[in-house]
């Protein structure tokens, strides 16, 4: 099977555990405001890979990734499905961890089927939670957030662990109310292993120049590192208010178990 | 004497015959804990520390050189006792009188000595000038009696670039161990046995060395007297840790005072030394604290070491190094780590005294180092930048498990092994050659062999490899005879006695060379084959630039095409190199190393047909050239490593950077690491991004792990 790639990184080191090979599939719906990647876009652009390609590469450097694996993100990786769930069914029965970073902008209960499959085949997804406010997240991205808290559920129920992961941009998403909720939704993931707090950069600005694109935060001063800190310290404050909750719900069952 | 420095040790070969390493495995133990049991700065540490801030300051203000002898040439003993602040130091000992005073090195070349002070404002003693003119020849005025003409055009249209012909070679590491473990006169007596069976017809070579022995016999005598004049009497082993690292430390100095070679490693002596400590700290002789104040005290000391050099020298390695290697680490024969206690001391003075890039400290990369040993490492890399790693599993197989790095890649069997260090030669002027018929394409000047220049409109594969092949014939030619020039004058009249004295009689020597270029090649080659390239030639009809049309795979992507011919290169020129007789027999050997001095050889280099233009620098050591590798760098690290180990067994560096952030989610300062061996587990989680005065309380590290209590409960 053919995948449609923007490009391939031999050496990712923040998007999963470990040393990651990240291929990186071309074609996104969302248009966020503050996406350092424009020319991954367009579906139209980019080049062809095979499942075998992939693996060849992977194959003979796989010392390097004994610790890491693979990571498919993009562009939106979903836009590919039937490729992604065939190249991580290829590397999982190689023993391969498989990460899959994505908005999940394109979750369909419809789909249901092909999710489960590809449930099936990955080890870790790192859910990029732009916004928690829909009305927000509309304008930050172009889109609705529905799906993507939906599929948030979904792979939940799957048991499949799940890194958070939220850019924090001053005067955009730098609102603890909003970090809280965020937090707070994130708290009911059972499977919730990190949150990520990024601070904003514009390293990408440079491509929407070259692509003759306007720069929609032109302007908007990078986040500090110190930012971010707080924006994870809020976020853990709301997922840490979530479990207590759950916990205290649960309690009482717990003591007539025993 | 020897019996209460000996107590408690076991004993085996090392107390009947010289064999360091025999002592060490038989008498340390591993350590695999974490770095818990350190101890901070003292006192006195930090007052002394300051008063070298201070020092380093007033260098600086003075143009780089806070004071230079012009009247005594250097030795063994030529100076008395230096101090920083005496009543401080628990390691003494200075190169000169005066801390960071530059001594002088005649024996080189006068010439350089000369320059060297002057272009600090400082002038040699005319009455010692005088005599070196007349009655004491050099190295250097050797080495051009002997010159060819061919040699000297190749060396001045810079094919081949930093021979060692008018400064002290350097690359050779004494043993400086057995000055501790054994004393001086043990050490003299079994020079005297090898000296009693260097026996038989006198030939030159019996002749050389009965004569070296003596020599070296004479520079441990100085050893001796140049100790005593610190208050010290090595002529017997170290008693216990302090006089162990002030044993080694004298045999080091005693080096440094003597040779100002290119580089002056220290050898590998963390685990030698903790066997003394581990003493110490059972007999309750020296408390860590006490320890670790020893060690900070000597490596302030290592960071002291001054050479007066040449301006031209100092650009040539990009400022002032010293290349004062210490190997850390590795795995031993049988399966153990050699790390110890003080493998985490030395490292832990770039806390206690800050980052430096001197001493060089080198960890000698395994897996299977203690994972202790290993987090420790790379918390001080992330804070420091301050480590270089060499991969221990590719050199332990050939050099066994005492082995140190000299200079920046080559691995040497300490007291065992020697080496010739040659530079190198620039392959990618070699390429140009081939392609202009021997004429240096800067210069214009007939420097190479006046074979048939290549006149077609576009290179063809094929012809360019035909005719690149002679010119690597000739090449390694004219420079592995310069090289036994340079090496047959070196020993003659700037022979390193002190640092052969800490060896065995028997010695292999090694016959290092070196190339610079490799991806240039490599690249150049590729292009001519899978694109079309033009060579604008001018009017005497030199290819003085060159039009590539099309793309060409290019080295570093871990891609064969090319990377084969990188491969093919290095290996197709060690063979070369093969085929010439070499001094002393020495073995020869070829790096890829140039870490530095690719800035300098890419400027007297003209426009390559990878399409690098006249004058831009090559890439470092076997780098791919700056942003050609575009797929990452595991298909960077990927290419690099297809260079066949046993044709560069010097060494093959790949210099890598890159910014903490872009490794997880730790640390503010950038990490650089050769030979790499990613094998740690960096956690890209939260806990960096803590902000200070918000402890990470258990409750939010529950929160990293949400899921166990609660999903097993809900399970039930």
């Amino acid at each position: 099977m053919i995948g449609r790639i923007h490009s391939l990184e031999t050496m990712g080191t923040v998007d999963g555990p470990g040393v990651r090979m990240v291929l990186f599939l071309q074609g996104c719906p969302m248009r966020c405001a503050y996406c350092h990647n424009p020319d991954t876009w367009d579906a139209q652009q980019g080049k062809n890979i095979t499942i075998e390609e992939v693996w060849e590469q992977f194959e003979r450097n796989q010392s390097f990734y004994k610790n890491g694996g693979l990571t498919v993100t993009g562009g939106e990786a979903l836009m590919q499905l039937p490729f992604v769930i065939e190249l991580f069914s290829f590397f999982r029965e190689r023993g391969i961890h498989t990460c899959l970073d994505t908005s999940g902008i394109y979750f369909e209960e419809s789909q249901r089927e092909e999710y489960e499959k590809l449930m099936a085949v990955t080890s870790l997804v790192i859910l990029d939670l732009k916004e928690i406010d829909d009305d927000k997240h509309i304008a930050l991205t172009g889109q609705s957030n529905k799906q993507i808290l939906k599929f948030a559920r979904f792979i939940d129920e799957h048991n499949v662990p799940i890194w958070v992961r939220h850019v924090v941009v001053p005067t955009i998403t730098d609102n603890a109310d909003r970090w809280y909720r965020l937090g707070f939704f994130a708290g009911s993931l059972k499977n919730l292993e990190t949150i990520d707090c990024l601070p904003y950069h514009v390293m990408g600005t440079a491509k929407y120049k070259e692509m003759g694109i306007a720069y929609r935060l032109e302007g908007i001063p990078p986040a500090s590192k110190a930012l971010a800190a707080r924006a994870s310290q809020v976020v853990l404050e709301g997922i840490k208010a979530y479990r207590r909750q759950w916990w205290s719900a649960l309690a009482p069952a717990q003591e007539s178990a025993v | 004497m020897q019996n209460t420095a000996w107590k408690g040790f076991i004993t085996g070969v090392w107390d009947k015959a010289i064999d360091v390493r025999d002592f060490i495995q038989r008498n340390y133990n591993p350590y695999v804990g974490d770095d818990s049991f350190l101890a901070g700065p003292t006192d006195r540490t930090l007052k002394l520390w300051q008063e070298v801030l201070r020092l380093y300051e007033e260098e600086k203000e003075k143009g780089g050189v806070i004071d230079a002898d012009t009247d005594i040439a250097t030795s063994v003993s030529s100076h008395g006792p230096g101090y920083i602040i005496k009543e401080l130091e628990q390691i003494v000992g200075l190169q000169t009188d005066k801390p960071l005073k530059r001594a002088m090195f005649p024996y080189g070349g006068l010439r350089t000595a000369k320059s060297a002070l002057q272009e600090y404002g400082f002038e040699m003693d005319a009455q010692l000038e005088d005599f070196f003119k007349k009655h004491r020849k050099t190295h250097n005025d050797g080495v051009f009696d002997v010159y060819t003409p061919e040699m000297r055009a190749a060396r001045s249209a810079h094919i081949i670039t930093g021979l060692p012909d008018a400064y002290s070679r350097g690359r050779i590491i004494g043993d400086y161990r057995r000055v501790a473990l054994y004393g001086i006169d043990r050490l003299i007596e079994e020079k005297e046995k090898d000296f009693a069976i260097t026996m038989g017809d006198m030939t030159a070579t019996i002749i050389r060395d009965r004569e070296e022995i003596r020599d070296q016999i004479r520079s441990l005598k100085e050893l001796k007297a140049m100790a005593a004049s610190y208050g010290f009497y090595i002529s017997q082993p170290a008693k216990d840790v302090k006089e162990a690292i002030q044993w080694l430390y004298f045999g080091y100095l005693g080096a440094i005072k003597e040779q100002n070679g290119a580089a002056m490693s220290i050898g590998r002596n963390t685990v030698f030394l903790d066997i003394y400590a581990e003493r110490d700290l059972k007999e309750g002789r020296y408390t860590e604290e006490e320890i670790q104040e020893m060690v900070d005290h000597f490596i302030m000391k290592l960071r002291m070491v001054r050479f007066a050099r040449i301006i031209e020298y100092n650009n040539l390695f990009t400022g002032d190094p010293v290349w004062t290697t210490e190997s850390i680490g590795g795995m031993g024969s049988d399966g153990r780590p050699l790390v110890s206690k003080m493998s985490f001391r030395y490292l832990h003075t770039l806390t206690n005294l800050g980052p430096a890039p001197e001493p060089n400290l080198t960890v000698l990369w395994s897996p299977r180092l203690p994972d202790g040993f290993k987090r420790f490492c790379a918390k001080l890399s992330i804070q420091t930048s301050s480590i270089q790693y060499e991969n221990d599993e590719l050199m332990r197989p050939n050099s066994g498990d005492d082995y140190a790095i000299a200079c920046c890649v080559s691995p040497m069997r300490i007291g065992k092994e020697m080496q010739f260090f040659g530079a190198r030669c620039n392959l990618a002027k070699c390429l140009l050659y081939a392609i202009n018929g021997g004429v240096d394409e800067k210069l214009k000047k007939q420097v190479g062999p006046k074979y048939r220049p290549i006149t077609s409109e576009y290179l063809d594969f094929d012809e360019v490899m035909e005719r690149f092949d002679d010119m690597m014939e000739w090449l390694a030619g004219v420079y592995v005879n310069a090289l036994n020039i340079i090496h047959y004058m070196h020993d003659k009249y700037a022979y390193e006695k002190l640092e052969m004295a800490l060896h065995d009689r028997k010695v292999t020597r090694w016959f290092a060379t070196g190339i610079a270029g490799l991806s240039v090649v490599a690249d150049s080659l590729s292009a001519i084959k899978y694109a079309k390239v033009k060579p604008i030639r001018d009017e005497n009809g030199v290819a003085v630039d060159f039009e590539i049309t099309g793309d060409f795979p290019k080295y570093g992507n871990d891609d064969d095409r090319v990377d084969d011919l990188a491969a093919f290169v290095v290996s197709a020129f060690m063979n070369k190199i093969r085929k010439h007789p070499t001094y002393r027999e020495s073995v020869p050997t070829m790096s890829l190393l140039t870490i530095t001095s690719n800035v300098v050889y890419g400027n007297a280099t003209g426009s390559t047909p990878d399409g690098r233009k006249q004058g831009t620098p090559f890439a470092p050591g076997a780098n791919p050239m700056h942003g050609r590798d575009s797929h990452g760098a595991v298909s960077s690290m990927a290419s690099v490593a297809k260079i066949p180990w046993r044709d560069a067994s010097d060494g093959i560096s790949n210099t890598f950077s890159i910014i903490p952030d872009a490794l997880g989610k730790n640390g503010e300062t950038m990490v650089r690491m050769s030979d790499l061996d990613i094998d740690l587990d960096l956690d890209a989680v939260l806990q960096s991004d803590m902000p200070t005065g918000l402890p990470v309380n258990n409750e939010n590290l529950a929160c990293r792990e949400p899921n166990v209590s609660i999903s097993e409960k809900e399970d039930k």
